[in-house]
């Protein structure tokens, strides 16, 4: 059956085919990569803009829905590179239609899941599997990565030609690190044959120990093991150059620590095909929080300090680091409500993403709104897809978003399955209210109703 | 105070009442019956889910000198072996309606996470390597016993601080009391930024005669096994405080229990300057004086008698709380 698939690399989802009609009226239409940025009314015919008009002279397609949307700001729906939703194996924590309604209620139109579930996707059959799934419950359109090595054992390479055939979108191993410097090269002479991005969990496990949260002052403090911030950057300086000699291209996800960026910067430098990923957790929060030792602040790799921090929100302006990937990590109640050293790591957050960005970095002025929509969006490019746009030709992907909309983060529930999120009980600002895909709602806040139009 | 956690949640008024009421209940193992009726008709659970021989043993004593009916759950051999997590263990033991649980886990926090799903205040015996509030506060005690207010007192804890909760309980302790602390051992066991603690970090004992007091740690064997030290013998030649490196009017601490010719010499354990078994009948009485302000304190009841300023004992166990002999 996967043989029959020439679409390699190609995202599935339950609305493919899809091609909805509608009229968003009077949103503040706002796309950094356009340059739109004014009130005006978008026209969607068979799935793409086909007009945006002055606000209030947009004409409602015949039989469409009208979505009046003054006081939203429509941005370019965003992407994430990085989720995990725990299917096959897992799904008690997550599934594909639970993890891609999340991905909706954030304002996603596009997410790639890693393929450490259980069995992890090192084959072609279970591939195919997920795929159909998809096609039935993903409520976005969702990416499949496949393992670099099989079992995750980071010992031999996978079938890559046979899973890119099937449709993975890309390799990783993300979960654990790929020790073996040899392996990874192989990884990525084969890459010339098979094409797609490897993206990499860079850790080094002997420098990693049995540390459980950010190496410094918060961790002696604590008694707590901590992870040196060089078990990541000495990972990354390694495949950036292996990267370099092979004339091959690989993800940097989750950069946690200055030194870090620093590595990708210099990597770059050099000429390496390197992209870089940071999550908004990385962005907001620090390893201050841990003093609580609540396992909701446990994550791999960890919070570290002030100045880390700074230093990932530079790289996001500098452009070091080219996309927001949330690493949208469910876990269930018994494996984060315990013990901080037991407890499982990992957070969500989808549905959080653009509203802790836009609280705790855009409203005081540490970064603008253009760039935050922008790397929200640039996820795709890792997969060699189109960054969403606003115009007049493109697929109709937006995200409709409150910004002054205030929230209790968890207050009033979640869409995913799991509640471990690192900003639950937090006051946010601004909220995605409608996500639409290809001209169709994929989702909307309850609260919020649409008309039929004529 | 609802729970006992850390040391980092009392100030330094706190620790000097629990030093109070500790003082006071020495009176109390001086008696014939060395029981007081306090606690009578309170329930405490001690749940050790590490071993311990000290901090359990000293607790139930504590318990049981305050007439409290004591419950004693250790992991082995209980439903802890067989699997149960840790908030159901709690769930099972409230039922049980008891007013304080006393509890040792080696996770960081697990005491912390056990006084938000229960009712009962909540004793931190020991979690992880984070901090062993009753081991601090019996140093505190014990010390004060013998030099007086510690304010500008010099004292070294010296070895495996990385891997010790009472190297972490005990700095913000003795900080809190005034003291200058010096952390010293082997570089792969001192934690990076352990300095902002408040303490000083040193590699060597070349400076360890500024100390008035020597607080070694237990070099724990396990710790060889992840290569930490080369091998205990290079340990003990660097770090071993013994009758060469320990000056005249220096005093030595130890938690327990001690490797014998490792951290410590023979000589000095047994010798003159050793305030360890003071320190076992300290935890006795401090042990029984955190229960009390826990379980029947509140108030501060009186004023305090601070060492050195009370020739008026007497009269202060006269209107002293804890009653007649049981």
């Amino acid at each position: 059956m996967s043989a029959e698939r020439d679409d390699i690399g190609s995202l599935d989802w339950r609305g493919e085919g899809t091609a909805g009609d509608l009229l968003i009226r009077g949103a503040h239409g706002f796309d950094p990569l356009t340059g739109l940025d004014r009130e005006c009314d978008i026209v969607v015919r068979g799935g793409r803009i086909a007009e945006i008009a002055e606000a209030g002279a947009g004409e409602a397609p015949e039989g469409g829905e009208e979505i009046d949307a003054s006081g939203l700001h429509a941005f370019p729906a965003f992407f994430d590179p990085h989720v995990h939703l725990r299917t096959p194996g897992q799904e008690y924590r997550e599934d594909i239609e639970s993890g891609s309604r999340a991905a909706a209620a954030g304002g996603f139109c596009g997410i790639v899941a890693m393929a450490n579930t259980d069995p992890v996707v090192d084959d072609p059959a279970i591939l195919s599997a997920l795929r159909e799934r998809a096609e039935s419950e993903a409520v976005v359109p969702t990416g499949f990565v496949a393992t670099v090595t099989k079992g995750m054992a980071g010992r031999e390479l996978t079938e890559m030609a046979a899973l890119r055939e099937a449709g993975a979108v890309g390799f990783s191993d993300d979960g654990l690190p790929i020790t073996d410097a040899g392996v990874m090269r192989r990884a990525l002479q084969y890459q010339h044959l098979v094409g797609g991005t490897i993206l990499l969990h860079e850790e080094d496990p002997a420098l990693t120990g049995d540390g459980v949260m950010g190496e410094g002052a918060v961790s002696a403090a604590l008694g707590l093991a901590g992870v040196p911030d060089t078990s990541e950057s000495t990972m990354i300086a390694r495949d950036g150059a292996l990267c370099l000699y092979e004339d091959a291209r690989a993800h940097v996800q989750h950069l946690s620590a200055r030194t870090s960026v620093e590595a990708v910067a210099a990597a770059k430098q050099a000429g390496a095909k390197l992209t870089a990923e940071l999550t908004p957790h990385h962005l907001v929060l620090t390893d201050e929080e841990v003093r609580s030792l609540d396992a909701r602040f446990k994550m791999n790799p960890p919070l570290r300090t002030e100045d880390d921090r700074r230093a990932l929100i530079e790289a996001l302006r500098s452009g070091v680091v080219d996309c927001i990937g949330t690493d949208h990590a469910p876990h269930a109640p018994h494996e984060k409500e315990i013990p901080f050293e037991a407890a499982n790591m990992g957070v969500t957050g989808l549905e959080t993403a653009f509203a802790a960005l836009y609280t705790e970095l855009v409203l005081p002025g540490v970064v603008d709104l253009a760039l935050i929509v922008e790397r929200m969006g640039a996820g795709a490019a890792v997969f060699d897809l189109e960054p969403s746009r606003i115009e007049v030709g493109a697929e109709a992907d937006v995200a409709l978003v409150d910004l002054d909309a205030e929230w209790e983060a968890g207050a009033d529930g979640w869409e995913s399955r799991s509640v471990n999120s690192c900003f639950a009980g937090r006051r946010l600002r601004s909220r995605p209210v409608v996500t639409i895909v290809a001209g169709t709602v994929a989702y909307r806040r309850r609260e919020f109703t649409m008309k039929v139009a004529g | 105070m609802r729970h006992l956690l850390s040391i980092e949640d009392l100030d330094r008024g706190e620790i000097e009442l629990i030093c109070d009421r500790a003082r006071s209940f020495a009176e109390v193992g001086r008696r014939d019956i060395k029981k007081v009726p306090t606690l009578r008709g309170r329930t405490i659970v001690s749940l050790f889910y590490e071993a311990s021989t000290r901090t359990s043993s000293s607790f139930e004593l504590a318990a049981k000198r305050l007439s409290a009916d004591v419950v004693s759950v250790k992991s082995v051999g209980s439903s802890v072996d067989k699997g149960e997590s840790l908030r159901d263990t709690i769930a099972t033991l409230s039922a049980y309606e008891p007013e304080a649980i006393v509890i040792r886990s080696p996770e960081a926090g697990a005491a912390a996470l056990v006084a938000n799903w229960t009712e009962a205040a909540v004793v931190n015996a020991g979690d992880g390597k984070h901090e062993h509030p009753s081991q601090a506060l019996l140093d505190v005690y014990t010390l004060i016993d013998h030099v007086g207010p510690l304010d500008g007192k010099r004292i070294w804890i010296v070895g495996d601080v990385a891997h010790s909760r009472v190297a972490r309980s005990c700095i913000r302790a003795f900080v809190t009391m005034g003291a200058e602390v010096t952390v010293a051992g082997p570089p792969t066991l001192i934690p990076r930024g352990i300095e902002t603690l408040g303490c000083e970090v040193a590699y060597d004992l070349g400076d360890i005669g500024e100390a008035d007091v020597i607080y070694a740690l237990r070099m724990q064997k396990e710790r060889m096994n992840h290569a930490f030290v080369p091998s205990l013998r290079e340990y003990a030649v660097n770090y071993q405080i013994n009758g060469r490196r320990l000056g005249p009017r220096q005093l030595v601490m130890h938690p327990g229990p001690v490797n014998r010719g490792v951290e410590l010499s023979p000589e000095v354990i047994d010798g003159p300057a050793s305030l360890i078994t003071a320190q076992v009948a300290s935890g006795l009485l401090v042990r029984m004086a955190i229960l009390y302000e826990i379980l029947a304190g509140g108030e501060r009841p009186r004023p305090l008698s601070r060492i050195g300023g009370g020739g008026d004992r007497s009269r202060e166990s006269e209107s002293s709380p804890i009653g007649e002999p049981a």
